[in-house]
Formats: structure tokens, C-alpha cells, sequence
């Protein structure tokens, strides 16, 4: 992908919201609770009813089937939810041994019952679970949470070098502004509905 | 050969009734109201229909046929309804749970006459109305199941749901387990009844007919008709009811619809 554009973005009492991203972009995005960044974030998968125009490079998102848009326009929700018995009936493809390694898992990681996943367990293996798709953009809800301050690490690593090998953008929630500061060119945070540039 | 019951004997069946009535109440068991409700209801609504039969035999007009046979698709889609601990806003219930009845019970008891049994005139309210009834009876139950069951676990399984659609799933791919179970419950009544009959109970119409001097052999024919179209209609309408609910659970961006379900009923 080029660019993700949102135009004049209006939902519940927020907006209008406008923003660009450019290819392997991260974007903060932070706000007090019930502010409307999740929210914002179900908007841009279209989860969510919504105004205004939001692109992606040529794509205006209303003219595509919305599930071949969630493919593109990945959202990975604060809590994930598994309904099989195991963790591999959720992936479409075999996952490599070399991207569970990376994210901090053995590979029987897969044979788990999902009964026994902690929920840092489930943000990350739900990452790899989402990035299956091969998405333009990712939309992050407090994706690390859950995570010790290893963990975080690599997640955070995982993700931006997801970016620049797939050339994707992602839009990253947090409470942490040293995380923002340390993984995003931007960060904005969201008051009254409105989004403030914080740098 | 075909011995008539009294008021009497009936009289003799309704203490029973009263009797379990006195002891649930006396357990405070909570039931003997509803039990006496419909004990009367059954009763009246039946002895009512014992007189509209005997003018319906005797009339056979069509349009007249037609009217009862509406009445009583439009109460067993009621019924549906009522069963349900969370409606489709407005007309939808009614429309989906009448329509299902429609195509369940109406069109395959008019296959049936025409075709199978072969009636003269088709209509002949003899077979025309009991056959129905049967249908309707039977089929009710299948889909009054499998709606609740779909609308409730949709509901109660959101998260999965649109956690399903985040991953890129269309909307009938993010249910289809959903679906798939509600088929289950609404069908497993007559899959039972089917594996049962005979060894377990004898069913109620078989048993009627014999009672009325019917050759047995005839009897078990009759029978076997009536269960090979209470399951095929059954699953008809459970299908068709599964179908437009799941796509009325949706809307055209493939989101969950939820503002479109009334709040839950006791």
C-alpha cells in the first residue's frame, strides 16, 4: 500500500476526524477511557456505522465487500476471542516455526488447548492469527496490555517488521506514551471527539 | 367395537388434573395456575373445534377451508413468538416465523394431498385440516427451537461473532456454527420421534386410528407418511427461519444488527 486516508470521519458524538498514513507509518493514538479510540478503530474496519470517507490507496472502503475490507483493514480487539478447542483450528495457513520463535513461543505453541492461553498469550498469537491476512493496515486496541516488558519488546519488533516487509501502516492505542514515543513517528490523542497532535 | 367416552369419563380424567394441581400448589410448586389455564384452554379450544369440523365435513367449500386453514397457521406463528426470549423488531417475527409455517406445513400438506393420498377433491377437509393441524403442531415446535436458540447464542456469542468478522470472514461464514447448532435443536425433537416410534411410544395419530378399528397395518402406514412429512417440513422451516434470521442479524456492511432485536422477555 501508498497511503490510508481518512476524510470528515464521524461516528457517535465523535468527529470530524481527518488523518493520513503513509507505508510502514505508525501512528499513537491515546485518549482517557471512553474517549472513542476504540471506537474509532471498529469505524475504520467498518464494524461500526459511520460518516465520511475513508481510503485505502484507491479503495474507497464502502465499494468493496466489508469482509474482503477487514482483510486489508485489520482490527486486533483489546481481548481476543477463540471458539475452537485448539489454537491451530484458528489459522487458515500452517504457521512457521520461525514467526512463533519471534513472538516468544515454542513451537507445540499451536497444539494448545486455548483453555490454558493467558491473555497475553492469546494478544499475540491473535496477532499472528490476524496477520495470516497479510493486512495494509493494522489497527492495534492496547494490543500489549497483558505483556511483560519482554514480551512487549517483541511484539513491538514483530510488528514493525511486519511493516516494512509487507510496506503496511498501522494505527497503535496505548496508555503508555514512552511506548508511543519509542515505536510511533505521531502520536495523537483524542479529546471531546476531536484528534489533538501531541507531536 | 368403538366405545364412546361420556362426560363422565372425562370428568373421572379431569380430577387428575385437579389433583395434581392441589399437590403442585400444596408444594408451592408454582405450576397449578398455568396448569388449570391451559387444561381449560384445552378443553374449550378443542370441543370448539369438534363443532367447526363437523359444519367444515359438511360443507366443504373451499374458501371456507382456506379461512380455518389461515387461522391456524397465523396462531402457531404467534405461538412461535411467544416462545421466544428475544423478538425481531416489529412485523419481522411474525413474517418470518408465519412464512416458515407457510412453506413447512401448508405447501408439503398440499403436496401430500395431491400427490400421496390423492384426495377427491384435493381439499377434502377430512384429510385436508387434520393433516394440517398435525404439521403445524409438530413443525411449530422444530422452529420456535431453532430460532431461540440461533437469536440466543448469536447474542450471547458476540464477541466471537465479530471477532469472526474481523478476521475477514463474511457474515454467513462468522455464524455458521451458530446456525448449524440451532439446526440441531430444532430438528432433534423429530429425529427422536422418529427413532422412538414403535419401540417406545406408538404415536398419537396411529393409536387414534386403531382405537377407531383401523387394521393396524393401515394404521402404521398412515403413520409412516405423517413422519416422513412432519421431518422434512420441520427441517424446511427450520432452514428457511434460519436463513432469513441470520441474514436479518446483519446489515448490508455485514455488521451485527442487535438494534434490531427487542430486549429480552421471562
Amino acid at each position: 500500500m501508498n497511503s490510508f486516508s481518512i476524510e470528515n470521519l464521524q461516528f457517535l458524538h465523535c468527529g470530524p476526524i481527518d488523518l493520513q498514513l503513509k507505508a510502514t507509518e505508525i501512528i499513537g493514538l491515546s485518549g482517557a477511557s471512553g474517549s472513542g479510540k476504540s471506537r474509532l478503530l471498529r469505524a475504520l474496519a467498518d464494524l461500526d456505522e459511520h460518516k465520511g470517507i475513508i481510503q485505502l490507496d484507491n479503495i474507497n472502503q464502502q465499494t468493496i465487500a466489508a469482509h474482503l475490507w477487514r482483510q486489508k483493514v485489520a482490527l486486533l480487539s483489546a481481548e481476543t476471542s477463540w471458539w475452537f478447542d485448539t489454537v491451530a483450528e484458528h489459522f487458515t495457513k500452517q504457521e512457521s516455526a520461525e514467526n512463533l520463535t519471534a513472538l516468544g513461543f515454542a513451537g507445540d505453541s499451536l497444539h494448545w488447548s486455548v483453555a490454558r492461553m493467558s491473555s497475553g498469550e492469546k494478544q499475540r498469537l491473535g496477532l499472528l492469527r490476524l496477520l495470516q491476512n497479510k493486512p495494509d493496515v493494522l489497527l492495534l486496541d492496547e494490543p500489549t496490555a497483558n505483556l511483560d516488558k519482554h514480551n512487549t519488546c517483541l511484539f513491538e519488533n514483530y510488528v514493525m517488521d511486519y511493516l516494512r516487509n509487507q510496506s503496511a501502516c498501522a494505527i497503535w492505542v496505548s496508555h503508555d506514551h514512552e511506548q508511543l514515543q519509542k515505536i510511533s513517528q505521531r502520536e495523537y490523542k483524542i479529546e471531546d471527539g476531536i484528534l489533538i497532535n501531541v507531536y | 367395537m368403538f366405545i364412546e367416552l361420556s362426560a363422565f369419563d372425562l370428568s373421572l380424567a379431569a380430577i387428575l388434573v385437579l389433583a395434581l394441581g392441589m399437590l403442585s400448589g400444596y408444594m408451592r410448586l408454582g405450576i397449578t395456575k398455568q396448569l388449570y389455564i391451559a387444561a381449560a384452554r384445552t378443553t374449550l379450544q378443542l370441543l370448539l373445534i369438534g363443532l367447526v369440523l363437523k359444519t367444515l365435513f359438511a360443507s366443504s367449500s373451499i374458501a371456507f377451508i382456506m379461512l380455518i386453514a389461515s387461522i391456524m397457521i397465523s396462531v402457531a406463528g404467534w405461538e412461535i413468538l411467544s416462545r421466544q426470549q428475544r423478538k425481531l423488531k416489529g412485523w419481522w417475527g411474525f413474517g418470518i416465523s408465519t412464512g416458515s409455517l407457510f412453506v413447512s406445513s401448508f405447501l408439503i400438506t398440499l403436496l401430500c394431498l395431491s400427490v400421496v393420498i390423492q384426495a377427491d377433491p384435493w381439499y377434502s377437509p377430512q384429510y385436508a385440516i387434520p393433516l394440517l393441524g398435525m404439521l403445524l403442531g409438530n413443525t411449530m415446535t422444530g422452529i420456535a427451537l431453532g430460532m431461540d436458540r440461533l437469536i440466543q447464542n448469536a447474542w450471547q456469542q458476540r464477541p466471537v461473532i465479530e471477532q469472526r468478522l474481523m478476521l475477514g470472514q463474511t457474515a454467513d461464514e462468522a455464524v455458521a456454527d451458530i446456525r448449524r447448532e440451532a439446526m440441531r435443536a430444532g430438528m432433534i425433537p423429530i429425529i427422536n420421534s422418529m427413532a422412538a416410534a414403535g419401540l417406545v411410544s406408538l404415536p398419537g395419530m396411529m393409536t387414534g386410528q386403531i382405537l377407531a378399528g383401523a387394521a393396524p397395518v393401515e394404521a402404521v402406514k398412515y403413520q409412516i407418511l405423517i413422519m416422513f412429512m412432519i421431518s422434512s417440513g420441520t427441517g424446511l422451516g427450520v432452514i428457511s427461519v434460519l436463513w432469513l434470521i441470520s441474514k436479518r442479524l446483519f446489515d448490508e456492511r455485514e455488521r451485527l444488527c442487535f438494534k434490531r432485536l427487542l430486549k429480552e422477555n421471562h
